[in-house]
């Protein structure tokens, strides 16, 4: 047994920030708190990266802590995006009143993150589990954090129950599995799901059941919208972004491991469930009048091009995946980020609120514009290059078809992205002079901005060193 | 010795219980009981599978454990969110919560 503790560095040094969060918190005075808590927690988590970087980078792949963790690359690069989109969520929970004095959402936040990186590095089917729910359980907190709103209570039950719903159907289907090939190491697993039969594609079923309530796919996105409206904006932006990324880097594990002889059907599987998620989610999201339901279908479109990189089922599938993820990542990050400001000086969250928004906040309105435009896939933000590369991957596998449908959904995309601009850009507030009620960003809120909005340029315009790691990812799975 | 589709059955024939009710009740409390007649049938199956397999493996007992003592977590941050909205909305029927549509 190989009992390599750099397999779990990472989460080791994670774990220590959040007690040492928790121990001195009720040391620091009252005025002191909201900042002492929100530098530690960002300033704690950039420095876990950078000791990850320097001293826990795989050199090669191996099964490690009795096989419960794969200490590969995929995991190390997916584990790297996490706790990033933590740190820099961590600087917009500052931003945010009701969250940044307690010291649980910080810890809450760390809690969440560490499982995510299970999530993503896990080849046990407990180990699995374990990580799902130890992802889950802090986000369904967080979600419900402010106990005095109305709608942040609403949407932290709505996730909890369809959670605990949905991980009890993907359990039972890990509970089969095991059955049938009489192990939990999912390494082992290769050669018992040869042959295709009703069972093992229900099996199948149960398993895609689980994984796209996390990635939000259709049919079982129905808690996304409402949640992601009703949770902190801070929060929302969290769960759209890391948390569906590990529901992607375990479902990519999941099933090329597993289930290579299967392959052929579970990529019709997906197929069907990106192309309904593209279709509905843009289609949906034409008639929002609230920014963030709005981010919330988008986000469930974006899963389903995601997606499309999967289906392909290669290599080059894999590491389009992992690029989308990244550029997705920093997106969405900057568009909650922004809504996040804007929510907090203005009090709405319609999208009819951002009428004269570039002349009330010049930058802000770039930032927005930077955003929504890799949303939509325009060069030369990441979301573009992302998109080729997915699509590139399905159209070398063979699926033209599911290639066809991803880029007219794209250009139903571009639509109500731009309409969002309309309002920021073209409008004008009525009978107001706009100089009049600018928008205010503390400092933390454009530190995180800066980095978000940097990363979105940054992913789109320097190609290489970002699918130098999604390589890096994807040849460790095959 | 019983044939190992017997416990299979009552495992699936549970778990049905339990998708049951979460589609059809309306009370949260009632939801999260549902659901966890859905974790007790995974218990069955993983604690059938281990006995009539490699009973020197014991994985599938582990496995069991874990899932108890996850789902005794996760039906404490439920009951706990409940309480919150009950206390906002005075209701626990998930229908009745629906300030956000579309």
């Amino acid at each position: 047994m190989n009992f390599n503790l750099m397999a779990v560095f990472p989460e080791l040094l994670l774990l220590a920030l959040a007690v040492v969060i928790l121990v001195v918190d009720p040391f620091w005075k009252d005025s002191n708190r909201k900042n002492n808590l929100g530098w530690l927690a960002t300033l704690g988590l950039f420095g876990v990266i950078l000791a990850s970087l320097l001293f826990a980078a795989p050199a090669q792949d191996q099964l490690a802590l009795g096989g419960m963790v794969r200490y590969d690359g995929l995991g190390f690069v997916f584990k790297m995006l996490f706790i990033f989109t933590a740190a820099v969520s961590s600087l917009f929970f500052m931003d945010s009143e009701k969250l940044a004095n307690r010291a649980e959402a910080y810890v809450l936040l760390i809690a969440a993150t560490i499982g995510m990186n299970f999530m993503a590095s896990s080849t046990d089917l407990v180990m699995i589990y374990l990580a799902i729910e130890t992802t889950s359980i802090p986000m369904y907190v967080l979600s419900g954090f402010m106990l005095d709103d109305k709608r942040s209570t609403e949407a932290g039950f709505k996730y909890l129950l369809f959670g605990a719903f949905t991980s009890a159907i993907f359990l039972y289907g890990l509970s089969l599995v095991y059955g049938f090939s009489g192990t939990t190491q999912i390494s082992d697993m290769r050669g018992f799901f040869g042959t295709f039969n009703p069972v093992s594609g229900g099996l199948l079923f149960l398993l895609i059941v689980g994984l796209g309530f996390k990635i939000s796919l259709v049919p079982f996105h129905f808690w996304a919208p409402d949640t992601y409206e009703g949770a902190p904006t801070p929060v929302a932006g969290f769960l759209s972004t890391a948390s569906k990324a590990a529901g992607f880097a375990l479902l990519m594990r999941l099933f090329v491991m597993a289930f290579p002889q299967m392959a052929e059907h579970w990529q019709m599987l997906l197929a069907v469930m990106a192309t309904l998620s593209m279709t509905l989610g843009n289609l949906v999201a034409l008639a929002q009048t609230n920014i963030k339901r709005l981010l919330a279908y988008s986000s469930i479109a974006h899963a389903g091009y995601a997606l499309v990189g999967l289906v392909a089922n290669s290599k080059f599938g894999i590491e389009s995946v992992v690029y989308y993820l990244i550029a997705y990542v920093a997106t969405n990050l900057a568009a909650f980020g922004i809504i996040a400001v804007f929510q907090k000086s203005t009090g709405s969250d319609e999208i009819r609120a951002f009428d004269g928004m570039s002349r009330r906040s010049p930058y802000l309105g770039l930032a927005m514009l930077a955003a929504f435009l890799s949303l939509s896939g325009m060069p030369p933000f990441g979301g573009f290059i992302a998109k080729v590369l997915v699509f590139a991957a399905a159209m070398e596998a063979g699926w033209t078809w599911l290639v066809i449908v991803g880029v007219l959904n794209s250009i139903v995309g571009v639509y109500y992205y731009l309409t969002v601009l309309k309002y920021v850009y073209l409008y004008r507030m009525e009978g107001e002079v706009e100089e009049g009620h600018p928008i205010h960003s503390s400092r933390p809120a454009v530190i995180a901005l800066s980095i978000a909005s940097l990363g979105v340029i940054v992913v789109g315009v320097i190609f290489s060193p970002w699918f130098g790691m999604a390589t890096r990812a994807a040849a460790s799975l095959f | 010795m019983i044939p190992i589709s017997w416990y299979l059955f009552l495992s699936a024939a549970l778990f049905s219980v339990g998708l049951f009710g979460v589609l059809v009740r309306k009370n949260a409390i009632a939801i999260l009981l549902s659901v966890e007649l859905m974790l007790n049938a995974v218990n069955i199956n993983l604690v059938s599978f281990w006995r009539y397999g490699n009973t020197a493996d014991m994985a599938g007992q582990v496995f069991s454990i874990i899932v108890f003592a996850v789902a005794a977590a996760e039906v404490a941050v439920g009951l706990s969110l409940v309480y919150s909205v009950y206390r906002r909305r005075n209701t626990v029927i998930a229908d009745e919560l629906d300030m956000m549509k579309w």
